[in-house]
């Protein structure tokens, strides 16, 4: 599904958060947004899940217009920076929850559900977890489970809040990959949020790069590294003190295949 | 509460390292100073008025013990303070849960003043508590004149008593959960909405089971309150032997007529109300803590 929201504002008290943000989200991409913490990317996404009201603008989900749809009408998965599983309940239960909450014409049978979450589970490749709570799993671990959790409802968009934030970087770098595969996989239209140069440069199909709640710019990795827009964007790419552009991008190609999305999108185009 | 139960667990651990550390230990002098002046505090002001309220009691046997609490009278206050919690303590359960979602999860104009206002029961003297519906429902208050024309008592009455209680003890289940749901934030609630619940099943299936412990030790804390309240019931209820008598205010009577005796036979119910509900609180402290450190264990 298409997303684009059209002129968004929003202030917090005297602190604009975002200004007159206007963005499109083709279907089926994986879009990182990228920025320093306080730049607005985490209230876009809110403001886009509809867990945040914005102050004048529109979101268009598929060009309509969403302002007034409800959130648990909106079809969305959001995956949270920490995660937000519910700790009383097991994974199984946790993944199963927004299929048992359906409304009950809707809702599947509790064998249909079964199905379902071992299906997620597997998808994940933690099935051998379903029995567990969360404070037993790991940071990684968890933040699978609360990916499953997001596609159960078989979401429209899914939606990720700094999804790599609380990990260490081995795990990090893992999930990653991990991310990106399983993106080509479903192909449901993603946006991320992240504050990590090289994040969001090797995963990303496309990258929106914002400050103080303006769109500084929007390009495939490549693009903005190659001809970045302004000196904001040169700058926290940290573009300046690594030479030529041809010596960043080797660079930024060595540390781990940043530009694969984008050669394969040329090649498959 | 839980927080503070599992800091205690802490604590504990932590304190025990330290002292078996010689070179954090203090003189063996200072340890037995504190530890005396402590446990002689603790049994000269706590466990001795325990132990003199059942030593009272039975003073003259257990039949005069048993004969005072079967008394009509001793009975009818026993029934009157049960019905005053039964109905108080839901009250406030409700309002005590209400008031504290609004709280922690939602921005709102007034909200400090709310959370205010939450503690005015904590902060005024209970005679005054009970002299705001005397003023409002006696006689010769605001509404008293129309309660009199349609025969409806409130002030020297059950309705007087139980507003009184749930008055005195509205804070106890509020000012449990406000921190409490504060600290849990609203992600998992956020978290139940994206993922299609609705406001009633997100309260039941995530709110609640979250803060169960929490909202049950507010309950324990609330009834005990509601069953012992002396000052803001004695002003409503007019102390009717038989009708408008609950167990702290037959206890008064009692005593006043020297029936020390029965006096501290009823006294020695409430004593034992007191025991059951810190067995209770702590049994609740340590399951709760138990949970947290589960939580905490990954």
């Amino acid at each position: 599904m298409s997303i684009q929201v059209k002129n968004i504002h929003k202030t917090f008290g005297s602190f604009v958060a975002l200004d007159e943000v206007s963005l499109e989200f083709p279907t089926g991409e994986l879009v990182a947004l990228l920025g320093p913490s306080g730049c607005g990317k985490t209230t876009l996404l809110r403001i886009i899940a509809g867990l945040e009201a914005a102050d004048r603008g529109a979101v268009l989900l598929e060009g309509e217009d969403a302002s007034d749809t409800h959130v648990r009408e909106r079809q969305v998965g959001f995956v949270f920076q920490h995660y937000a599983l519910f700790r009383h309940m097991t994974v199984f239960d946790n993944v199963a929850f927004g299929l048992r909450v359906k409304p009950r014409r809707l809702r599947p049978s509790e064998a249909v559900v079964r199905g379902k979450v071992r299906e997620l589970l597997e998808l994940v490749q933690l099935e051998w977890l379903a029995d567990r709570f969360p404070s037993q799993l790991s940071g990684g671990q968890r933040q699978r489970i609360a990916l499953a959790r997001a596609l159960a409802v078989e979401p429209r968009v899914l939606l990720l809040d700094e999804p790599f934030g609380a990990l260490d970087a081995k795990v990090r770098k893992e999930l990653r990959c991990w991310l990106r595969r399983l993106h080509d996989e479903l192909h449901v239209t993603s946006i991320f949020v992240t504050h990590d140069q090289e994040e969001a440069l090797e995963v990303a199909d496309r990258v929106v790069l914002m400050n103080h709640g303006r769109v500084e710019q929007v390009g495939a990795p490549r693009e903005v590294v190659e001809r970045p827009g302004t000196p904001f964007v040169e700058d926290f790419l940290d573009l300046h003190d690594h030479g030529p552009t041809w010596l960043v991008q080797a660079k930024i190609r060595h540390r781990g295949d940043v530009l694969h999305p984008v050669i394969g999108r040329e090649r498959t185009a | 509460m839980a927080g503070a139960a599992t800091a205690m667990h802490w604590a504990a651990d932590h304190a025990g390292r330290f002292e078996s550390n010689v070179a954090t230990r203090e003189p063996a002098w200072v340890r037995w100073l504190i530890l005396a002046v402590s446990l002689t505090f603790f049994g000269v002001f706590l466990l001795l008025p325990l132990v003199a309220v059942f030593a009272e009691a039975l003073r003259k046997g257990w039949t005069t013990y048993l004969t005072a609490l079967a008394e009509p009278d001793a009975l009818s206050a026993v029934r009157l303070t049960l019905i005053t919690a039964a109905i108080a303590v839901p009250l406030n359960l409700v309002f005590g849960v209400a008031a504290a979602w609004a709280i922690a999860k939602f921005d709102f104009r007034g909200r400090h003043l709310l959370i205010t206002l939450i503690d005015l029961p904590f902060s005024v003297s209970p005679v005054i508590s009970g002299l705001i519906y005397v003023l409002l429902f006696g006689a010769g208050g605001w509404f008293g004149p129309w309660l009199a024309q349609h025969d409806i008592k409130i002030i020297f009455a059950v309705p007087g008593i139980v507003l009184a209680t749930v008055f005195v003890t509205f804070p106890f289940v509020a000012r449990e959960l406000i921190p409490l749901m504060e600290a849990q934030g609203r992600e998992e609630e956020e978290a139940a909405l994206v993922l299609g619940a609705s406001g009633w099943q997100t309260f039941w299936r995530v709110t609640l089971p979250n803060i169960k412990w929490g909202l049950l030790y507010g309950v324990i804390l609330c009834n005990a309150r509601a069953m012992g309240e002396f000052g803001a019931v004695s002003v409503v209820s007019g102390h009717v032997r038989g009708q408008t008598n609950t167990m702290p205010l037959h206890v008064e009577i009692l005593y006043n007529e020297y029936n020390f005796a029965a006096a501290f036979a009823v006294a020695s119910l409430l004593a034992l109300l007191a025991l059951a509900t810190l067995i209770i609180k702590s049994w609740v402290e340590s399951r709760a803590g138990q949970e947290q450190q589960q939580e905490g264990a990954s």
